[in-house]
C-alpha cells in the first residue's frame, strides 16, 4: 500500500469486492479537493491493474457522502486557464472511474451534492439511504458556476434533459424518492441495509436502465434548440443574464453540445473555467464563505438550549415560536388570551406540513409548541424572548414579572426593532443580561438574526445569543445597540429615497424596476408597501431623528389616509391577492442617475454603520446586509460592490448626487478609512 | 361481603395536581382531536405546572375504552409524545366507563407497593372517532378475494359482492350495548328508574340543574384551574365543555322523545350523558417524591372499591361500590363531605340515591345492616355532571376524582367519594381526602 494514502482506504473482501472508502483526512465532511482527486486517480490505477469483482465507492464519514468540491480552492484560482486545468484533471479522474471494466456502485449515506453527486454519477449504479436528511443535488449554480466534473453530461444521460436541466438551473435538492423517480438513483434502502444492498448489487448487478425514447428524442439537435429557448425564458423570469451568467451557460452548453458527450465534457470544463473568473461567481463564493464566517462566530463554550419561552404571539413572536419548535426545541408561547395564540397553531401546522411532510414529524413538532397563557414555561426556559408590541413601558413591566422566575443562566432577549436596549435595561435586576435577538419577517425564510448588545453586555451573554441563533439554524450578526441596528438602518434610505424620487415625478414602477435591475430582490416602493407604511413611517421617524434620514411627506399622508400598503389592499400600489398592480411601464427611460440615487444611500449608510462601530468587520457587514436585505448577492455585498466600482468613484457619485438633491447624500466620514 | 385488606404499604398515594381538556360533544363525524391528542394537551399543561420534568415520571397509565387502531397502547404513546423519553414505561387499561378510575387505582397500588414514586394517570377517549367497521360477511369476502390468485377467479369473486356486505358496524353502538343481557345502557337506566319509581319530571329537573350548575362553575371561574384550553390546527380554540346548555330547562327537556325505549320510555337524549371526546390526567406521587420535589398536594386517594352486579341494573353500581367502601372505613353518610356520582343518566343517579336510602335494598342487595342514608344533593355534583359535561368513557373516572379533590380544596379539606356505574354490571368508588392546601 502507498504510504501517502490520506483520504481513501481500500479494502477487498472475500467475495472479491473492492470497498473504496472516502475519509478526507482532517475534515468532518468529505469534499473533493485537488489532492483527493489525485489520490483517487492513484487508487483507480491500482484497481485497473488488479480488477476486482466490483467496486463500491462509499464514505467513512457519519456526516454524509460527499458535500461537493473544496470551495476554498476556488478562491485560489487565478485565471481561466488554471481553472480549466484543475477541472479537466478532475474530469479525467471520473472518466477513469467510469471506464473501469467492472461494475461500480456509489453507496450514498446522506448528502451527495455538486461534485459529490458527480462522483456518484460516474459510477455505474447508485444506492441511496432512506432518511429525511438525505439529499442529492447539483447546486453549483448558486455559486455562479455549474457542474464541472462531468455532471452536465452524465445528469442528462441518466435523468433526461428536462429533469437534469431543472436540477442544474435551480440548484435545488432532491429527496431520495424524487431522485429515484427521475432515474438518478437505482435503489433506496434503510441505513441498516446499505452494505448488504451494495454487496447484493455487486454480486448480481442489475440491468442498466435505458433512458426512455421520448427523453432521448429531446436530446436531438432540433428539440434542444426549441427547449433551450423555453428554458431561457423561464430563467429570465428569475435572473438576468448579466447578473447571473451561470444558468444561461448551462443552457448554451447543452444546446450546442448535448448530443456529443465527449466534446461536451471539454466544453463543460471551458465553460466553468470562464465562470469561475466572473465577478458574480467570485462574489457568490465570497458570500458562501462569509456564511461560514457568521456560523463560526461565538466562543468555544458549549451551551444547551432545550426550551424557549416566547411572549407575544403576533406575526413575529408566533413565527419565532413556530420556527424554534420546528428546529426541535420545546416552546411555550405566551399571550394574553387563547385567541391570540390560536392563529399561530394554524400557521405552524402549515409550515410543518411544508417542511417536514411526514405526519408523524408534523405531529411531533406541534407537540413541542405549547400555548401558555399563564406563562408557566418561564422557570424551565433556557431562552426567554419578548416579542410583544413596541411599547417600552409594557416591555419593562413584562421583564419585571419574568426575570425573577427565570432559570439562572437563561437568556433574556427582546425582539424589539425600534426601542433601545438601554431604555429597557433599567427594569432588570441585572440590566446587562438583556440582549436583542432581532429576527426578520418572514422568520421561516430570512436566515439572519441581529444579536444586539450594548458596550456593557458581557461577552458571555453575546456568545450565548450567538449560540442560540446557531442552534435554531440562523446566521448571527452581532450589532451594537443603535437605532435601526444594521438591516433596517440600511434599508431606510433606500426606501425613503425611492419615495422622494416618486415625489419628484419618477413613476413608481420605474423606480422599482431600476432597483431590481441593479439586483435588489424587491423594489423599494413595493418593499415599503409590503412592510406596511405605518411600520415604515414609525421606523423612519426614529431613524430620521437619529441619522437625519428625511421622511417624505407623501408617506405621512398615506398613513393618515390609512392606505397602509399590502395589508390594507392599498398603498403606493393597489394590491390584489397579495400582489401589487404596477402600471405598465410605457417604455420610459429612467433618469440616468436613478439606480445610483437608490442604491448609493444604502451603501453610504452601510459605511456609517461600520464607522459607528455597530458592526466591526466590513466582511460581516456585507454578509449581514446580504442575508438581511437580499442585497444583490452576486455583487458580494455593498462594501464589496463599492470596492469593485472604486471607492473614489462612489464618493464622487455621492458628491454629485449631493449637489443635485441635497445633503442627505453627503459621503460618510467612514469612506476615508475604506481602502479601494 | 367485606374483604379484609392489609393496611401496611410503602407510602400513601398523594394526588399532586390534575388537568382535563374541555369535553367536546361528538357530532356525527370524527372530531378535531384524537384520543392521544387530547391526553397530550391535558398532560403537557399539567406537567408544565410542576417542578419536575416529564422524564422523571416512573410510568404513565391511561384508561381508554375504545382505542383507535393507530394508537395501540395509548398510555405509552402519550408518554412518548409528552417527552417522557424512551425510559418511561406506559400501559393502558380498560374497565368500560371506569377505565380512568382503574388507571388511577393501578397507579395508587404501585405507589402503595413502593414500585413507583411519580405516576401520570387518568384517561382519554375520542368517541367521535370510534371506528366504523366492515361486518363479518364483508371481512370474509375480502379474505376470499385475497386468496383468489388468477384474474378470472378475482373477477368471478367480485360478482359475489352483495349490498348486505356493505352494511357497516358502528363500533360505538356495539360499545354501548351489553352483549350478555342484550340491552343498551339507556335501557338499563329505564330498568332501575322503574324499580325505584323515578319519574320523567325528576329526571328532567336533575338534568337541567346539572347544566345550570356547570354553567355557574364556568362562569364563576371555578373550572379555570382544572380545564386547559384546546387549540386545533385550524386555529380554533376550545375553553369550555361544548355540550353545556346554559338555556336548559325542565320545560325544554320535557319536549324530547324517549330515546332508548321508544314511545313508552322516560330516558331521553336530554337527561342522559352525551357521547363525548375528552381527557383527564392526574399526577400521583409517593411521600418520598413529594418531599424530594417539594410538591404541593391536593389530597390522597385512600382506597378504591370495585363491585359487580346484574348487568341489567348496571346503573346501581355506585351504590354497590360506595357502601362497602364506607363501611370498611367506618364512615357514615354524614362523614362524607362531598360526593361525585357520574351522571351516566339523570335517572340513574337518582336511582342510586334511592337505593342507598332504601333499607330493604341495602339489606338484601348491599349486604348492609341498614340503609346508609340519603345523599344530600347539595353535596352531590355541585358543579354539574356528565349530563352537562358529557361522558368520554375512558376519561370520566379521572374527571370526577380531580373535581372532587378541587371541591375539597375549596372547602378547606375533608372526605369525598367519587363513584361511577360501569357498563357490563360493575361499580367503582374511590375514597378521597383533601389536605386543605398543606404540603405533606
Amino acid at each position: 500500500m502507498n504510504e501517502s494514502v490520506k483520504h481513501w482506504n481500500l479494502r477487498r473482501d472475500e467475495d472479491g469486492i473492492a470497498w473504496l472508502y472516502f475519509d478526507k483526512a482532517g475534515a468532518s465532511t468529505n469534499v473533493l479537493s485537488r489532492d483527493v482527486m489525485s489520490e483517487l486517480n492513484d487508487q483507480l490505477a491500482g484497481l485497473e491493474k488488479d480488477l476486482p469483482k466490483a467496486v463500491v465507492v462509499c464514505s467513512a464519514k457519519k456526516s454524509g457522502f460527499v458535500a461537493g468540491a473544496d470551495i476554498k480552492e476556488f478562491t485560489e484560482l487565478k485565471d481561466a486557464d488554471q481553472a480549466y486545468e484543475m477541472v479537466r484533471a478532475g474530469q479525467k479522474v471520473l472518466d477513469r472511474l467510469e471506464a473501469l471494466k467492472c461494475p461500480t456502485i456509489a453507496l450514498i449515506n446522506g448528502f451527495a451534492l455538486g461534485g459529490g453527486l458527480e462522483l456518484a454519477l460516474a459510477c455505474r449504479y447508485r444506492i441511496l439511504n432512506d432518511d429525511p436528511k438525505t439529499v442529492i443535488g447539483l447546486p453549483e449554480v448558486k455559486l455562479g458556476i455549474h457542474p464541472g466534473f462531468g455532471g452536465t453530461v452524465r445528469s442528462v444521460q441518466l435523468a433526461g434533459p428536462l429533469k437534469a436541466m431543472d436540477m442544474m438551473l435551480s440548484g435545488k435538492n432532491l429527496r431520495p424518492k424524487q431522485a429515484r423517480a427521475i432515474g438518478l438513483v437505482d435503489q433506496i434502502v434503510p441505513a441498516r441495509h446499505l452494505e448488504r444492498a451494495a454487496r447484493m448489487m455487486a454480486l448480481k448487478p442489475p440491468k442498466r436502465r435505458q433512458l426512455p425514447l421520448q427523453e432521448r428524442l429531446m436530446n436531438l439537435t432540433p428539440a434542444r434548440k426549441v427547449l433551450a429557448g423555453v428554458l431561457e425564458k423561464q430563467v429570465a423570469k428569475k435572473a438576468r443574464r448579466d447578473h447571473y451568467p451561470a444558468p444561461y451557460a448551462i443552457i448554451d452548453l447543452w444546446k450546442e453540445y448535448g448530443d456529443k458527450p465527449a466534446l461536451m465534457m471539454e466544453k463543460e470544463a471551458r465553460s466553468i473555467a470562464a465562470l469561475f473568473c466572473t465577478d458574480t461567481s467570485r462574489n457568490l463564493v465570497r458570500v458562501f464563505l462569509l456564511q461560514d464566517k457568521l456560523k463560526a462566530l461565538g466562543g468555544k463554550a458549549k451551551h444547551s438550549f432545550r426550551h424557549v419561552h416566547v411572549v407575544g404571539a403576533g406575526v413575529m413572536g408566533g413565527d419565532i415560536a413556530a420556527w424554534c419548535a420546528l428546529r426541535g426545541m420545546n416552546v411555550t408561547l405566551q399571550d394574553r388570551e387563547p385567541k391570540y395564540i390560536a392563529p399561530v397553531i394554524k400557521r405552524a401546522r402549515k409550515l410543518y406540513e411544508k417542511k417536514l411532510r411526514d405526519p408523524r414529524l408534523v405531529q411531533a413538532a406541534l407537540d413541542r409548541l405549547m400555548p401558555d397563557v399563564d406563562g408557566r414555561g418561564v422557570p424551565d426556559a433556557d431562552v426567554v424572548i419578548e416579542a410583544i408590541y413596541e411599547d417600552a413601558d409594557a416591555k419593562k413591566a413584562l421583564f419585571r414579572s419574568v426575570e425573577p422566575r427565570m432559570k439562572p443562566g437563561a437568556i433574556l432577549a427582546t425582539n424589539t426593532s425600534s426601542i433601545r436596549l438601554e431604555d429597557l435595561q433599567d427594569a432588570l435586576e441585572t440590566p446587562n443580561r438583556l440582549i436583542g435577538l432581532h429576527f426578520f419577517n418572514p422568520v421561516a425564510m430570512m436566515p439572519l438574526v441581529e444579536i444586539i448588545h450594548t458596550r456593557e453586555t458581557p461577552r458571555e451573554e453575546i456568545d450565548k445569543g450567538i449560540a442560540f441563533a446557531r442552534k435554531i439554524d440562523k446566521l448571527p450578526l452581532p450589532c451594537l445597540s443603535s437605532p435601526g441596528f444594521v438591516v433596517n438602518r440600511v434599508l431606510m434610505p433606500y426606501m425613503m429615497e425611492a419615495l422622494l424620487a416618486g415625489e419628484d415625478g419618477v413613476p413608481l414602477a420605474i423606480i422599482d424596476s431600476a432597483a431590481k435591475r441593479f439586483g435588489m430582490p424587491m423594489g423599494p416602493v413595493e418593499l415599503a408597501d409590503t412592510v406596511g407604511l405605518d411600520v415604515a413611517l414609525h421606523v423612519a421617524r426614529i431613524l430620521g431623528a437619529a441619522y437625519g434620514i428625511p421622511v417624505p411627506d407623501r408617506l405621512v399622508e398615506m398613513v393618515e389616509k390609512k392606505r397602509l400598503g399590502r395589508k390594507t389592499g392599498r398603498g403606493f400600489y393597489e394590491w390584489k391577492d397579495g400582489k401589487p398592480e404596477k402600471p405598465a411601464a410605457k417604455d420610459e427611460t429612467p433618469p440616468q442617475d436613478l439606480a445610483d440615487r437608490l442604491v448609493l444611500p444604502m451603501v453610504n449608510e452601510a459605511v456609517a454603520v461600520w464607522r459607528d462601530g455597530v458592526v466591526e468587520d466590513l466582511d460581516l457587514l456585507d454578509a449581514g446586509i446580504i442575508f438581511g436585505t437580499g442585497f444583490a448577492p452576486f455583487r458580494g455585498g455593498p462594501i464589496n460592490f463599492a470596492r469593485a466600482r472604486g471607492v473614489a468613484d462612489v464618493v464622487d457619485s455621492l458628491k454629485r448626487l449631493e449637489e443635485r438633491y441635497g445633503e442627505r447624500f453627503e459621503p460618510d466620514a467612514g469612506w476615508k478609512e475604506i481602502a479601494s | 361481603m367485606a374483604k379484609s385488606r392489609s393496611a401496611s404499604y410503602a407510602s400513601p398515594a398523594y394526588v399532586v395536581d390534575g388537568a382535563r381538556t374541555p369535553f367536546l360533544k361528538a357530532r356525527g363525524r370524527p372530531g378535531p382531536f384524537s384520543a392521544s391528542d387530547l391526553a397530550v394537551s391535558a398532560g403537557r399543561s399539567l406537567l408544565a405546572r410542576q417542578p419536575i420534568a416529564p422524564d422523571q415520571l416512573d410510568e404513565v397509565i391511561l384508561g381508554c375504552a375504545m382505542a383507535s387502531p393507530d394508537e395501540p397502547n395509548i398510555g405509552r404513546i402519550v408518554a412518548l409524545r409528552l417527552g417522557c423519553g424512551n425510559k418511561v414505561p406506559g400501559f393502558t387499561v380498560m374497565r368500560n366507563c371506569a377505565s380512568a378510575m382503574q388507571a388511577l387505582d393501578s397507579a395508587v397500588r404501585n405507589i402503595w407497593l413502593g414500585r413507583a414514586d411519580m405516576v401520570l394517570a387518568g384517561g382519554t377517549e375520542a368517541m367521535s372517532r370510534a371506528p366504523v367497521l366492515f361486518n363479518e360477511d364483508m371481512v370474509n369476502w375480502l379474505a376470499d378475494l385475497a386468496r383468489a390468485k388468477a384474474p378470472l377467479d378475482k373477477a368471478l369473486h367480485m360478482t359475489r359482492l352483495r349490498p348486505k356486505h356493505l352494511a357497516p358496524e358502528i363500533a360505538l353502538i356495539k360499545g354501548l350495548t351489553d352483549p350478555i343481557v342484550g340491552m343498551n345502557m339507556g335501557q338499563t337506566c329505564e330498568v332501575i328508574a322503574q324499580r325505584f319509581g323515578i319519574s320523567r319530571e325528576e329526571m328532567d329537573r336533575f338534568a337541567a340543574r346539572s347544566h345550570h350548575r356547570l354553567a355557574a362553575a364556568f362562569d364563576e371561574g371555578r373550572m379555570d384551574e382544572e380545564v386547559v384550553t384546546l387549540y386545533d390546527p385550524s386555529g380554533r380554540t376550545y375553553e369550555e365543555d361544548d355540550g353545556l346548555r346554559r338555556d336548559s330547562s325542565e320545560e325544554k327537556l320535557a319536549t324530547l322523545k324517549p330515546f332508548f325505549d321508544r314511545r313508552v320510555g322516560q330516558v331521553t337524549a336530554g337527561n342522559s350523558s352525551q357521547i363525548t371526546d375528552g381527557a383527564a390526567l392526574l399526577l400521583l406521587a409517593s411521600e418520598a417524591a413529594v418531599k424530594k420535589h417539594k410538591l404541593e398536594v391536593l389530597g390522597t386517594i385512600e382506597d378504591t372499591e370495585w363491585a359487580a352486579l346484574d348487568p341489567a341494573e348496571m346503573g346501581l353500581g355506585p351504590a354497590h361500590a360506595s357502601a362497602p367502601l364506607l363501611q370498611r372505613h367506618g364512615l357514615g353518610i354524614d362523614d362524607v363531605d362531598y360526593w361525585e356520582v357520574n351522571e351516566a343518566f339523570a335517572g340513574q343517579v337518582l336511582a342510586v340515591i334511592e337505593a342507598l336510602a332504601d333499607p330493604e335494598y341495602s339489606r338484601k342487595e348491599l349486604g348492609l345492616d341498614d340503609a346508609l342514608g340519603r345523599i344530600d344533593e347539595s353535596k352531590l355534583n355541585i358543579d354539574g355532571g356528565a349530563v352537562a359535561t358529557g361522558h368520554p368513557v375512558g376519561a370520566s373516572g379521572a374527571r370526577i376524582v380531580l373535581h372532587a379533590l378541587k371541591v375539597l380544596e375549596r372547602q378547606g379539606g375533608g372526605t369525598a367519594v367519587a363513584s361511577l356505574c360501569i357498563g357490563g354490571g360493575q361499580g367503582g368508588a374511590m375514597l378521597l381526602k383533601g389536605t386543605a392546601g398543606e404540603t405533606s
